[in-house]
């Protein structure tokens, strides 16, 4: 069952391309990551999905609602948590709640009962009193995202939920977000954050310069690159002067001598370890550490974006993390 | 029902945050305040209440176009107002309860001169059901007003720099403190495309019995005015906050 379908999506600002004809579909109860550096698309994409912008070409359905026709009603099924914690600076984390409940025309019983809940939900029950204005950034995080379930929405979409917060705040909303998902609720997140996408997403989509380059689930997008088997291993002595001999002993494989204690074979076909454990033990040499190396998310995202891994990194630092 | 509840608990979130803060109570009562002993001592043993229509329209212009110029850029700026732009209410709605709050405050800025002149002289000549209407049009029409303002702001201070570039020279056009007649003939035109002008004709009326036009053209025309601007708000707001294709 589809909830998200954007087709031949694109999004001019003069003569800036910020979304450039992009096509994908989220599944009903799927966490779909949406991962790309700063300035890659990912807000601009959000807010033609939740209406707050219009396209300027194709089109975009939510639970099968035309957005661009009727955005109020795709909206009531929508929670929206924005790139920035954007809560009422001078009311208390209770009436925040009970003000976005009233937005969606929730009466008083069940708006403070939901909030009171959601309070207890993201651990800020003692803080619920207190203005937001004087929570730290991982509460007001934390707080934000709870405005964006108080109307149970069907779908939520997390624009950049754990930049600029601490460590521990992004994991309890990481966790958060996985319970979410337990309980039926679609996700789309966008992040700039690897290691979060992979971990907590079905499914990721790279986004960069405004196009959508790849998608699938990480084994999906990690075949994209990975072709063959490696596995390097580590000796107790000096193999530099093997080379030849490990050559021609595994002649259907590649050898790379890495150092003077590693070296790595590559090969086509699955790589088993016993030969070669055998071939050093013959030699009176330990074997400490066989292990088969895989791209990780983060080589394919480089290999099929072209964008260092250095211009992700650099947004996280700006991020705070 | 379901905007019946939007409508209402914006309302009530603005007034509690913005229009029930210590300094807008204060900035409320002392505006007008210094308006009217201004004038009082500018024309000794003049009729305090002549001047009422004009301390009225201005109380109520000066206190509902900043507030809500301000209050929504702002909101705007700490992207709060997205939350609005997000919910599953309709536009109209929310222009309504938006200006909603200023209008009350506008109202209470509009009986500052009127508290205050009742200790020094009688009000019993006044036609209070007539100033109360043309009070609320006064103050919806100048809500409206600074609603447009805040659609063109991106910054607090721009909000407060383009209501005074607006509301100054209404003051001089409206006939407050010179009569339409008396104006240069090229610029009574402008005078008569301005709201507070037919607003404090019918105070003038209502008060001291002095107006020109007809008081129900003067609300016709008010009226016309306040849908004419609610349109264009609802326009600009669409146009310009709702990112355009």
């Amino acid at each position: 069952m589809r909830m998200v379908t954007v087709t031949n999506l694109k999004k001019t600002y003069g003569n800036l391309t910020a979304v450039d004809d992009i096509s994908f579909e989220i599944e009903k109860g799927e966490i779909f990551g949406f991962l790309g550096p700063n300035g890659a698309g990912k807000t601009s994409t959000i807010n033609m999905i939740t209406g707050l912008s219009r396209p300027t070409a194709g089109a975009i359905t939510v639970d099968g609602i035309d957005v661009k026709k009727q955005a109020k009603r795709a909206q009531a099924i929508m929670g929206i948590v924005p790139d920035e914690s954007n809560l009422y600076n001078e009311m208390d984390g209770f009436d925040n709640l009970c003000f976005c409940a009233a937005l969606y025309g929730m009466r008083k019983e069940e708006r403070e009962s939901r909030a009171r809940q959601l309070l207890d939900l993201f651990r800020l029950k003692d803080a619920g009193k207190r203005p937001f204005k004087a929570y730290s950034k991982g509460m007001r995080r934390k707080l934000t995202i709870a405005a964006a379930l108080i109307h149970s929405p069907q779908i939520l979409f997390l624009d950049e939920p754990t930049t600029g917060i601490d460590v521990e705040s992004s994991r309890q909303i990481r966790e958060l977000i996985v319970g979410l998902k337990r309980q039926g609720i679609t996700i789309f997140l966008t992040t700039h954050y690897i290691e979060e996408a992979e971990r907590i997403c079905d499914r990721i989509a790279f986004i960069a310069n405004g196009r959508m380059i790849a998608s699938g689930t990480v084994p999906e997008l990690m075949e994209r690159i990975s072709h063959g088997h490696t596995v390097r291993f580590v000796t107790s002595q000096n193999i530099q002067n093997l080379t030849a001999e490990l050559q021609a002993h595994f002649e259907e494989s590649k050898i790379t001598i890495q150092s003077d204690h590693s070296f790595v074979i590559a090969s086509e076909q699955r790589i088993p370890l016993l030969p070669a454990m055998d071939f050093l033990h013959d030699k009176e040499i330990d074997v400490y550490e066989a292990r088969e190396l895989r791209p990780s998310l983060e080589d394919v995202f480089v290999k099929l974006t072209g964008i260092k891994a250095s211009t992700l990194k650099k947004d996280q630092e700006r991020g705070g993390h | 029902m379901k905007s019946w509840i939007a409508f209402w608990n914006i309302l009530k979130k603005d007034v509690k945050n913005y229009y029930l803060k210590p300094p807008n109570i204060s900035w409320g009562i002392i505006f007008p305040l210094s308006w009217t002993l201004m004038q009082l001592i500018r024309s000794p043993g003049g009729s305090l209440l002549g001047l009422l229509p004009g301390l009225i329209s201005m109380s109520v212009l000066f206190g509902t176009t900043s507030m809500l110029a301000v209050t929504m850029t702002f909101e705007r700026s700490g992207r709060s107002f997205e939350r609005l732009l997000l919910a599953p209410i309709s536009l109209s709605t929310m222009v309504l309860a938006k200006i909603a709050g200023t209008i009350l405050f506008g109202l209470f800025n509009g009986f500052v001169p009127v508290i205050f002149a009742s200790f020094l002289i009688d009000l019993y000549v006044i036609n209070w059901g007539v100033v109360l209407l043309a009070v609320l049009m006064i103050a919806i029409t100048s809500s409206l007003m600074g609603l447009l303002i805040a659609v063109s702001a991106k910054q607090v201070f721009e909000a407060q720099t383009f209501s005074n570039f607006f509301r100054f020279p209404m003051l001089f056009l409206c006939g407050l403190f010179v009569p339409i007649s008396s104006l240069p003939v090229f610029l009574r035109p402008v005078s008569y495309c301005l709201p507070i002008t037919y607003g404090t004709d019918i105070l003038r009326g209502a008060i001291v019995g002095t107006n020109v036009l007809s008081p129900v053209l003067c609300f016709g025309i008010l009226l016309t005015f306040a849908v004419v601007l609610f349109l264009l708000c609802r326009y600009s707001i669409n146009r310009k906050w709702i990112q355009p294709a």
